[in-house]
């Protein structure tokens, strides 16, 4: 409760310091709205629907996009763990293009897919994907050879070992892989929302692009937070249960 | 599910089928490739243990019987020679000869129960209500059924090898292949363990083969003990420990016992020493 607390004070003196620089109109009022503003734009966005219906459509393109590249990576991570010949290509090719920040493939996509939904869930999913493989095949690659040995000795084999040892002993890079994977595919589905109007739907990515379009800076502020909170909310509401089993039972330390 | 037909053994029944095996070590060699060439791991080793006989391989670290251990359980394979346990040879490994390794090596994405029942749940032929049963009863047997939802990382070193010793026990194998379990433990958890492990094996009859550097150790749980020696790793000497059980670690009996293996130790490390000149 006190840190409860005490985080709800730090963020209520970051509002008075916006709250105060406004009034001191040290900058424009077009170049920074205050908090009332940007409020009253959130409350006009939720009540008349663009909000909800932007949000709606970018965590859809983030979802299937994210569950895409998970799908397509953890096979690969093992494949690339398992083989020479798949870590020699497929991992060299995935250390390399984790590298590539995804903005880059917005251009590509574009030229590719045009003006559609593939080419946004295009990028998510090369967002997504590179880093969920490195992060399962550095798992698989640390698992130790103990447990692979103990677990022969009780009978176990192939697919019993991949999914009943293997896989577990490397549940901790996996999820930290995974994390990696989901702020990755957020951070291009916004590069990919601001670059691609597509008429299929208008995502938050959208909403900043045309705040920006209209100089409406209390809507470029107010989709920012809103951006904002829902990486929070992800973190809060899927990662951290995640992370705290993890941390439960091979007692890691915790925050 | 199961195939319709198959025999279904209950958890009580499971628990008395009480089979050690017999193990014939035959001429087995192994080289590893060392810096500086190969180095003869183990050169013509044979040995036979009796079912439900309790054997101590002892040698200085480095001198091959870790390596014979691996063998016996299939892990690794010899370059020449052969294992048969009840005449049949090792082929790799298998349920029948489990290991306990000198690290715990227990999973920690399972606590103590789920670990325990590991490698029941690859055993067929068992109901998983029966599985839980016989987990139960290892645990109970170890001392630590308070502890099976625990999570591994909560628990000592100590009750870290209980929970292993009660995973390799669970599926009931004929042979017990230990290696260095107790070497990571202060020496008041050790002689507990040597007091339990002395009552488990006595309990449910099984063929041991047990690794160690410590000289007491081994003629304190072996009904006999081999010596090892290094480069090549050959069986120099038996000696047959034939002190009624349970045995005291600190007994003058076996401190007498333990002297005398002691020697044919350091009088083959004197050995190497004039053959290194």
């Amino acid at each position: 409760m006190k840190r409860f607390l005490l985080a709800a004070a730090f963020f209520a003196v970051l509002v008075l310091l916006w709250e105060a620089a406004y009034r001191a109109k040290i900058w424009s009022p077009v170049l920074l709205p205050s908090p009332r503003q940007v409020v009253t734009y959130l409350e006009g966005a939720a009540a008349d629907g663009t909000l909800l219906k932007a949000t709606v459509i970018t965590m859809r393109r983030l979802i299937v996009g994210y569950l895409i590249g998970l799908v397509m990576g953890l096979p690969l991570g093992l494949l690339t763990a398992r083989w020479k010949l798949f870590h020699d290509t497929i991992g060299t090719l995935a250390l390399g293009l984790q590298t590539l920040p995804s903005v880059c493939w917005v251009p590509l996509a574009l030229l590719w897919f045009g003006q559609t939904e593939a080419a946004m869930l295009f990028v998510v999913v090369m967002g997504t994907l590179w880093s969920v493989v490195i992060a399962t095949e550095t798992g698989v690659r640390n698992v130790p050879p103990i447990y692979r040995r103990a677990a022969l000795t009780m009978g176990s084999k192939r697919l019993h070992m991949w999914f009943k040892v293997i896989l577990p002993a490397a549940l901790p890079f996996i999820v930290s892989g995974m994390k990696q994977g989901w702020a990755f595919a957020w951070r291009s589905l916004m590069a990919a929302e601001i670059f691609v109007t597509i008429l299929t739907g208008f995502g938050l990515g959208q909403l900043l692009h045309y705040g920006r379009e209209l100089s409406a800076m209390e809507q470029v502020i107010g989709i920012m937070i809103v951006i904002v909170v829902i990486g929070l909310l992800a973190d809060k509401i899927f990662f951290s249960p995640i992370e705290k089993f993890l941390h439960r039972r091979w007692g890691t330390s915790q925050a | 599910m199961h195939r319709a037909g198959r025999h279904h053994s209950s958890a009580t029944e499971e628990l008395q089928v009480i089979a050690p095996s017999k193990l014939a070590i035959e001429n087995v060699s192994k080289s590893f490739r060392g810096a500086s060439g190969p180095v003869l791991a183990l050169d013509r080793v044979s040995l036979n243990v009796a079912e439900a006989e309790f054997v101590c391989l002892v040698g200085a670290s480095g001198c091959g019987k870790t390596t014979l251990l691996n063998i016996i359980a299939g892990l690794e394979k010899p370059d020449s020679g052969t294992v048969l346990a009840d005449g049949k040879p090792v082929r790799g490994p298998g349920r029948e000869r489990l290991v306990m390794f000198q690290e715990p090596a227990l999973f920690p994405w399972l606590d103590v129960f789920g670990n325990v029942l590991f490698g029941l749940k690859l055993k067929p032929n068992l109901t998983n209500k029966d599985r839980r049963q016989v987990a139960k009863y290892y645990l109970e047997l170890v001392g630590l059924r308070r502890f099976e939802r625990a999570n591994v990382h909560e628990l000592s070193g100590g009750m870290k090898q209980r929970v292993s010793l009660a995973r390799a026990l669970a599926p009931n194998p004929r042979v017990l292949l230990m290696d260095e379990p107790f070497a990571a433990l202060d020496a008041l958890t050790r002689e507990q363990l040597y007091g339990d492990i002395q009552e488990i094996w006595k309990a449910r009859r099984k063929t041991i083969v047990f690794v160690t550097h410590n000289v007491r150790e081994a003629a304190c749980l072996g009904d006999r003990v081999l010596l090892f020696s290094p480069h090549p790793g050959r069986v120099q000497e038996k000696f047959t420990v034939d002190l009624p059980r349970p045995r005291d670690i600190n007994s003058v009996d076996l401190a007498a016992h333990a002297t005398r293996i002691t020697k044919a130790l350091k009088s083959l490390g004197q050995g190497e020493a004039i053959a290194a000149k």
